[in-house]
């Protein structure tokens, strides 16, 4: 069964697109990663996924039904820089947020669900912060934070921006760990990533994407170098023994 | 020259001096501070007063420059001990223009400074108060000082143009080939004090704010090049005045109200209609564009 | 000594100290949201919209009634911070010179439909005159019964919203992610800042109110780190520097009511700034040495 189906999906920024005609679907239990070079539209497809930002055409199923009505089955870990890193809250706080969609309005995280947020935060190794103010965390350990509040949410499909930028090989292995733990359980996981080097370490299936969808698949078939060179417009080179590097950028 | 026709040069040359000091501010990102320093010159205004007694120009000046790079300073200070620079702005200039009108409430009412002058000042007096040097009546003194003023800020706008755009657009750039990027940000902030307090007295700080603002930003809608902005944020400065002096006599009502008012129709226009970046022009654009879909 | 207690037990100061503590402690909470958000500017401009919104009321209906101004103002108020957020999305106009075009053009026009009052209209404007710097001495029971009915409304709203209002600034993108509507609550929380401007101005004026709205809060961001204990720390000291400059006010003949809230509470965010416990400049210095 298909987890996640895009048609049609357009963006426009202005006068040019950022996204075109966007078509392709996702297996359930898949760990996807999404690949393209910078301004491909990778995070604004995300967005556009989650209905995040305007979009002129498209729709978007998950599991079979419109986006609009499966959204409690979506979890969203947003890049780190978009938040204010200095708001008054700590780590335990953060990954309380994420409850919040299944605590309903008005009402207060009762007991059981903090306890859950610090379930939740000791699976990324991060209980003994809770109390830490989020700005006071490094970025390996915010990334965590973002990790737990996507754990406490409890979703099927998660989509996450750029999770690996700017943090420590430990934070880097604990994330692996987790999308193979949610794998496991018959989750999917969507990822922007841009380390060409790791993605056939990290990721079973590949979305190549340049303003549309290059290619979609399985890691063995899809990444390619001929793939990729259509994907990055020939500024990429082999480097032997299936290393693949990126030229200028 | 009439009476009318001193007002309308009056407030024709606050329009052209607010109106190139603050286009430079608008492409700064730095509209609210100049909103600040136009409230926190009251301060300087009234500190004058006190020290020297008289509300004579020169010592006003010199009074609010020291106010108004002070707040520069200040919000500066904050801004780097991680309070955002917004909020920096708010708590600095209400509180230092609360202290200038607390302070105004203790001095006499004979003397002609007061709070409502202060915001909306009192360009209908400003042919009264002409300038005598040896008995020559040579004009209104506020005609001196703005048009001094306006001397002052162009000849260091011409001075310093290449200094000043480069340290605008990219200050980082400006940096490294040596460019005084801090000094040009207090020169500029000395400017925007003289040119606030020079308009002070005649269309009070709320017209000062509009001035240096709304036509920056009007011209900023319409063109692409810095020096051209610079001169229409000035031009449009001065269509305000006239269209807003017009206004005020018809409908007979506060003369800076309604310059202020006349800023908002001309930016409203500019908004609307500019060839470029404005709305109709966006709307057909972005039509076009669906339909090619 | 005696005639300042006589004074303190009138019934009348009584009243105006009663409504400027709850005044103070919803601005100091509404503040902490709307700090977070960075939009503190933003209520600057607001409430110096409300001045031509309070005029055009008057000339519409030639009667000095406190509700019809807040009608009028909230009207002006909301229609402003739609414009500022209208320009800067349909043009290349940034936020701040926005901010600031809309704030000097609304209040421009205030001050000409102020002068057409003056000129027009045989009542005296003296009612009008204290919209721009506050008269706290002059306000009677029923301007004080609006006040605090008003700043509890909007102390219930943002208590019951705390979490929701929280995420939302926090972290809008992932808050719409879980189908918060954060537009809804974006709107709910400039509703909340236009109901604190407008019931505010006639205690504080429409030049100064903005402070109540950013200096409490900036005061207490230096005490915690938790958004709940600043937000009530904020509205304490919303609350003190209410009861403090209303009580210099009205003890001092004819003091501006608004300035001097505003410097109290400068002081005590100035001592926050030095001696604050969690980011305070000593404490910065004491651990850096």
């Amino acid at each position: 069964m298909n987890a996640l189906t895009i048609q049609n999906l357009s963006v426009t920024y202005d006068k040019q697109y950022a996204l075109e005609d966007v078509n392709f679907s996702i297996p359930e239990g898949s760990l996807t990663g999404i690949i393209g070079p910078n301004g491909a539209g990778k995070s604004t497809l995300i967005k556009a996924i989650l209905r995040l930002i305007p979009t002129i055409s498209g729709e978007v199923t998950v599991y079979g039904k419109p986006y609009k009505k499966q959204r409690s089955l979506v979890g969203y870990v947003p890049q780190r820089s978009e938040v204010d890193w200095d708001f008054p809250t700590n780590a335990l706080d953060v990954v309380l947020m994420g409850r919040y969609g299944h605590i309903g309005w008005i009402k207060r995280p009762n007991k059981k669900e903090v306890q859950y947020a610090l379930d939740c935060l000791k699976k990324v190794g991060m209980e003994e912060f809770a109390d830490r103010q989020i700005s006071q965390l490094s970025g390996g350990q915010q990334q965590r934070v973002f990790l737990a509040r996507a754990l406490a949410q409890d979703a099927q499909v998660y989509f996450m921006d750029e999770p690996f930028v700017g943090v420590d090989a430990a934070t880097e292995r604990a994330i692996i760990k987790l999308m193979q733990e949610w794998k496991e359980q018959g989750k999917t996981v969507l990822v922007v990533h841009h380390d060409l080097q790791t993605v056939k370490d990290y990721f079973d299936h590949c979305l190549l994407l340049n303003k549309k969808p290059i290619e979609c698949g399985p890691t063995s078939d899809v990444f390619t170098m001929d793939n990729l060179q259509r994907t990055y417009g020939g500024s990429i080179s082999f480097l032997g023994n299936n290393q693949v590097m990126m030229q200028g950028g | 020259m009439s009476y009318s026709a001193w007002i309308i040069l009056t407030g024709c040359l606050v329009g052209v001096t607010c109106g190139v000091t603050g286009a430079l501010l608008v492409l700064r990102k730095m509209a609210m501070l100049a909103d600040a320093i136009s409230h926190t010159v009251l301060l300087g205004i009234v500190g004058a007063f006190l020290v020297t007694q008289s509300l004579n120009g020169v010592p006003m000046l010199i009074g609010a420059a020291i106010v108004g790079v002070l707040t520069a300073v200040m919000v500066q200070a904050l801004d780097s001990s991680g309070v955002q620079s917004d909020a920096a702005i708010g708590v600095v200039f209400t509180s230092l223009f609360a202290l200038g009108v607390v302070l105004i409430s203790f001095i006499g009412d004979n003397v002609h400074l007061d709070v409502q002058h202060a915001l909306m000042g009192e360009i209908a007096f400003i042919p009264w108060d002409t300038l005598t040097i040896n008995g020559v009546d040579l004009g209104p003194t506020a005609v001196w000082m703005l048009g001094g003023v306006l001397l002052l800020n162009i000849s260091i706008i011409l001075l310093l143009y290449k200094e000043i755009k480069i340290s605008t657009f990219d200050p980082q750039l400006a940096l490294s080939i040596g460019v005084p990027v801090v000094f040009i940000h207090y020169l500029l902030m000395t400017m925007v004090s003289f040119s606030t307090v020079a308009s002070f007295d005649s269309v009070g700080a709320i017209l000062v704010v509009a001035m240096l603002i709304v036509p920056g930003s009007s011209a900023y809608l319409l063109t692409d090049k810095f020096g051209m902005m610079l001169i229409l944020s000035g031009v449009i400065g001065a269509l305000s005045a006239l269209v807003g002096y017009g206004g005020a006599v018809l409908f007979d009502v506060s003369i800076s109200g309604a310059i202020a008012s006349a800023t908002g129709l001309l930016f409203t226009l500019c908004f609307l209609l500019s060839p470029k970046h404005g709305m109709i022009a966006k709307w057909f654009r972005r039509k076009k564009m669906q339909q090619s879909v | 000594m005696s005639e300042f207690l006589n004074f303190l037990s009138s019934a009348n100061t009584q009243w105006v100290l009663l409504g400027s503590i709850i005044l103070g402690f919803a601005s100091g909470l509404i503040g902490s949201f709307v700090l977070l958000k960075k939009q503190s500017l933003i209520g600057d401009a607001m409430a110096h919209a409300t001045l031509p919104g309070v005029c055009a009321v008057y000339i519409i209906f030639n009667v000095k009634s406190i509700p019809l101004f807040l009608v009028g103002a909230a009207c002006t108020g909301l229609l402003a911070t739609y414009l500022i957020q209208a320009i800067v999305k349909h043009s290349r106009i940034k936020t701040d010179a926005s901010i600031g075009v809309v704030l000097s053009v609304f209040f421009g026009f205030g001050i000409v439909l102020l002068t057409y009052i003056t000129k027009n209209t045989k009542g005296n404007r003296s009612g009008l005159d204290e919209f721009i710097f506050g008269q706290a001495a002059a306000m009677v029971k029923s301007d004080i019964q609006v006040i605090a009915l008003g700043s509890l409304i909007i102390i219930i709203v943002s208590a019951l919203f705390f979490k929701e209002l929280k995420i939302s600034i926090f972290d809008p993108q992932y808050a719409k992610g879980i189908g918060l509507p954060v537009s809804l609550f974006n709107l709910i929380l400039m509703g909340l800042v236009v109901g604190i401007v407008v019931v505010g101005i006639q205690m504080v004026g429409v030049v100064l109110i903005a402070a109540l709205l950013i200096t409490p809060p900036l005061a207490a961001r230096y005490w915690t780190d938790r958004l709940g204990r600043m937000a009530f720390l904020s509205g304490c000291i919303g609350g003190i520097s209410g009861v403090v400059g209303t009580l210099i006010s009205t003890a001092g003949d004819g003091l501006p009511t608004g300035p001097l809230i505003v410097l109290c509470a400068s002081v005590i965010f100035l001592v926050s700034l030095l001696f604050g416990a969690r980011k305070g400049l000593i404490i910065k210095a004491v651990r850096t040495t």
